[in-house]
């Protein structure tokens, strides 16, 4: 067990965990931050992304003791006041998702790319978002929904 | 008022998603929750010798352990086969059982073998760890084209043969042939699939002893047909005395649309020790234990005139059912199957045998086309064989063959109501630029690129499955649909629905429905589905049905509230009911100015009736309330078409394939928002692509599977798929009054073989799915001829 002190979604919070708890398994056991998803078992799905210290990270891969001090936004923490993201609002717009299983971690991980390009091209798009898989969209209007964030941020 | 039928409208549900608050099987924890964890066989074959607990019983947190001697003690009725099949020879089909727990012998690699329950996951997974399974491993039936020359797996079943089953007249089919101009035939694999719903299965048991209610909540498509499946088959607890919740679901593709054995062992565990038990796969489970799809080997052979007519098809297929018969396992190769090998097209006479056959794999059951994308691939890689076989452009010979009058009665099962194929075909020809391919073609020479490019005309059967039709080929239950609308006193509809949608946004396109109809704005208009407690028995989402059946089933309760609508208003108005108009949400009588908005009617529904001095809104002998019911059995199948072009390019260096430019034109009648069917075809699409490029399901030859990861198994990604360009041409489904054919599959059975006649029109050879680099690398290293200079 180690005691661990965080910043999620704004909010200080001080835990005991076991040294092997998962973030993934944190967020969604410990604190009911259900929106972060757990897809598969090789880090490849990418339904977990969170930001840790601003940059995206696949949850299901980091454990908690090792983020004692840092910052994490979930999918909950995107909105502001109320008002949801522009990549919230274009995921809706576009038809970004379906079922919704893939969605948190998707738009996370393009939440971290319009960080850092803020005018990405489709290429470039389609390259940073391969690690996140859809089942459902086809991917086309997810693309759609991240032009059209890039351009209102 | 404008209509809502028709419009792009953004989603309803989109803002609980994107806001991570989606509410899944697996993010509902109960109060005093058990977990559980599964011991599954790592052999594909074996006779279990012995099962012993007593290591795992005395570990830390461990609640019970079950094991197939418990629920067999305690009659647990095992997993089902829901659709009898008739061999040709008149006998009916063999199917082996299936318990929840194997007892006696395990016949996959993932076959369940006993349930560990623990105060903690990680105690779970640890004392199964202790639970010591004894094994004579035999040799494992693994292969499709093996498994009738093999050692039968289960007793009783020679060749490992569940049905051989016939449709249409094979004679007069060998006649024709024989009497052709030219016979073009063909060998095909139907690649094995494994669905992959992004969200893994899952099951919590929530019995509780005092009411003796038990209530499960699971990943499903289909929670009414899981709830009688479990209380009459599984006999886990009656049907009246259990409920079954369906939340948030992520995807299912067919792969959620009947219980699993892990539901059965979920809900009778937690009966057994008294407490919500929760059971979350893992992604090697659900790679594992998930029912796959596809798995056939067929030969073909297809009829000619010199001048292009098709005038016989003979089809021979062996399907893979894996070690069991699941749900809806025998109806996939054969009634969805059989009927749609003949395409759109006038083919006068036609045969199709389908050998079912049983192998140490994990069950195949229907993903996303179910039958239908096996039938398409055959139809459309045998007619593009054929139209070259005789110098003729795709295209032409496509027009020559296609049905041209409606209605048409094929020749095996299907009355085809309405359609134009030449429309969407020549549509798909103009968006692809069909006419200057060949300069695309050798501009890619120039790079050192083999460019090719592959049509896709197909038919889908829809709206599943109308009963005068299913059951007139053997079928023994048809597929309707119920729905009740509730107008609540206040002026808000509640509407329940049998579908359930699982990223197919029915809470819009339904709410769009009912809002059209009642002319009520959608705002105050919920769409509820998924928990039997609340809604009327329906039979769930699958078979591009939701709309065609269960939204007509919406459709026509509003049309009874309008009915009664109509009698209310026309008491209140001091007029007869035949002289009130409804239009816009208004009961108008007619020349007169006097009207009622539906929200007044409502209201005065709910209003006491007659007494004394109070004097009721209602006509005498109507009913309070404004609730109405109804259950809709369609009259036919409906049936989607399309034309999909794909132009491919393949790297001859490597092997690679790269989707190029895809055009997809559809048919699906009647679209209630472009917007939600849009992303329904790209899905699909990218599914289908999928199985043509990248996916397969593969065992080695001692049944393991081999491909039980992300690491092994290719999902397509972002970057695998170029922009698709979709359009739409219309004839209304007639066997419905929406009109609608159903669009959820047609992008998953239009693009494999539209990719594959891509693929070997670039490589001039053979190549079977998933045409892998690897795969088209070593075809072209065969076949020379077709490589250019770059």
């Amino acid at each position: 067990m180690a005691s661990i002190s965080l910043v999620i979604n704004g909010k200080k919070i001080s835990k005991d965990v076991s040294d092997n708890t998962l973030l993934s398994d944190f967020l969604r056991d410990n604190l009911s931050l259900t929106g972060t998803h757990v897809g598969c078992d090789t880090s490849q799905c990418g339904a977990c992304v969170i930001h840790l210290n601003g940059s995206s990270v696949k949850s299901c891969t980091a454990l908690v003791v090792d983020c004692n001090g840092s910052e994490i936004t979930t999918i909950e923490g995107l909105a502001n006041n109320g008002k949801m993201h522009p990549l919230q609002e274009a995921f809706k717009k576009h038809h970004g998702l379906q079922c919704g299983f893939c969605t948190p971690g998707m738009v996370m991980s393009a939440a971290d790319l319009l960080q850092k390009n803020k005018n990405p091209s489709e290429h470039e798009i389609r390259d940073w978002l391969e690690g996140n898989i859809c089942r459902c969209t086809g991917y086309q209007g997810i693309v759609e929904a991240v032009k059209d964030a890039a351009s209102k941020m | 008022m404008t209509s809502l039928i028709g419009s792009k409208i953004e989603r309803k549900e989109d803002k609980r998603f994107l806001t991570g608050k989606g509410r899944y099987t697996a993010d509902i924890n109960l109060v005093n929750q058990a977990y559980a964890y599964f011991v599954r066989s790592p052999h594909a074959r074996a006779k279990i010798t012995k099962v012993d607990n007593s290591k795992a019983m005395k570990a830390p947190g461990v609640i019970d352990i079950f094991t197939g001697d418990c629920i067999t003690k305690d009659k647990i009725g095992g997993l089902i086969a829901g659709w009898k099949i008739v061999s040709q020879d008149g006998k009916d089909m063999k199917v082996p059982p299936h318990p929840a727990l194997a007892k006696d012998s395990v016949n996959y690699v993932g076959d369940q073998i006993a349930v560990v329950v623990a105060e903690t996951l990680e105690q779970a997974k640890n004392a199964a760890e202790l639970v010591s399974v004894s094994y004579k491993v035999k040799k494992a039936v693994v292969k499709t084209s093996d498994a009738m020359n093999s050692e039968a797996i289960h007793e009783g079943i020679d060749q490992n043969l569940c049905f051989d089953w016939l449709l249409g007249d094979k004679g007069k089919t060998d006649e024709a042939l024989s009497k052709a101009d030219k016979i073009v035939k063909i060998d095909l694999v139907n690649n094995r699939l494994i669905p992959n719903a992004m969200e893994p299965r899952a099951s919590i048991g929530d019995y509780n002893s005092s009411s003796e209610q038990l209530t499960l909540y699971t990943t499903n498509q289909n929670p009414h047909l899981t709830r009688l499946v479990m209380s009459a088959f599984n006999a886990v607890h009656p049907e009246h005395k259990f409920r079954v919740v369906a939340p948030d679901v992520g995807g299912g593709f067919g792969s959620k649309i009947y219980p699993y054995a892990e539901d059965v062992v979920i809900a009778y565990a937690s009966k057994k020790i008294e407490r919500p038990v929760k059971w979350v796969a893992e992604r090697s489970e659900s790679f594992l234990s998930d029912c796959h799809g596809r798995d056939h080997i067929s030969h073909a052979e297809i009829g000619l005139t010199n001048d292009g007519k098709m005038t016989a098809l003979k089809v021979e297929t062996i399907a893979n059912l894996g070690s069991y018969a699941s749900l809806f396992a025998t109806v996939t190769p054969t009634y969805l199957y059989g009927p749609l090998i003949l395409g759109l097209y006038d083919i006068p006479v036609a045969s199709c045998n389908v050998k079912a056959v049983f192998t140490n794999t994990a069950p195949v059951d229907a993903y996303r086309g179910a039958g239908r994308p096996e039938a398409t691939f055959l139809i459309e890689r045998i007619v593009t064989e054929a139209a070259k076989s005789i110098g003729m452009d795709q295209a032409e010979f496509r027009k020559k063959n296609f049905i041209s009058k409606f209605p048409h009665q094929q020749c095996l099962v299907h009355n085809i109501d309405s359609g134009d194929y030449s429309a969407h075909l020549n549509k798909a020809l103009e968006i692809s630029d069909y006419k200057n391919f060949e300069n695309r073609r050798a501009q890619s020479a120039k790079k050192g690129k083999l460019r090719g490019i592959g049509f896709s005309s197909y038919i889908e059967a829809c709206g599943i499955a109308p009963s005068a039709v299913v059951m007139s080929i053997g079928a023994g239950v048809g597929l309707w649909e119920s729905a009740e609308v509730r107008f609540n006193a206040t002026g808000n509809v509640s509407v329940f629905t049998g579908a359930h949608s699982h990223g197919q946004g029915h809470e819009t396109t339904f709410a769009q429905i009912v809002g059209d109809k009642l002319g009520v704005p959608m705002e105050n208009i919920d769409i509820i589905h998924g928990d039997t407690d609340k809604g009327p028995f329906g039979m769930g989402t699958y078979g591009s049905r939701s709309l065609a059946v269960g939204g007509t089933a919406i459709a026509k309760a509003c049309d009874k509230i309008v009915e009664k609508g109509k009698k209310v208003s026309a008491h209140m108005l001091e007029g007869k009911p035949e002289d009130i108009d409804f239009k816009n949400g208004e009961f108008i009588l007619k020349n007169s100015n006097k009207k009622k908005t539906i929200g007044e009617i409502a209201f005065a529904c709910y209003l006491p009736g007659q007494y004394g001095e109070v004097k009721s809104p209602l006509p005498p002998g109507v009913e309070p309330g404004l609730k109405e019911t109804a259950f809709y059995d369609p009259i036919n199948f409906s049936f989607p078409a399309g034309t999909h072009i794909c132009e491919v390019e393949v790297d001859q260096e490597t092997g690679e394939t790269k989707v190029e430019k895809y055009t997809a034109v559809d048919d699906f009648g009647t679209i209630i928002n472009p917007m939600i069917v849009e992303g329904q075809v790209y899905g699909g699409l990218a599914q289908g692509i999928g199985q043509a490029l990248y996916e397969n399901g593969q065992y080695d030859d001692s049944g393991q599977l081999t491909t039980a990861s992300y690491m092994d198994y290719t999902m397509p990604r972002a970057d695998n798929f170029p922009r698709f360009k979709l359009e739409y041409t219309t004839t209304p489904a007639t066997s419905n009054p929406l009109g609608a054919k159903g669009c959820g599959e047609a992008g998953a059975i239009a693009s494999p073989p539209a990719v594959m006649n891509a693929v070997i029109d670039a490589i001039g050879t053979d190549v079977s799915m998933p045409a892998t680099a690897e795969k088209v690398w070593k075809a072209l290293k065969e076949n020379s001829s077709k490589k250019v200079a770059a």
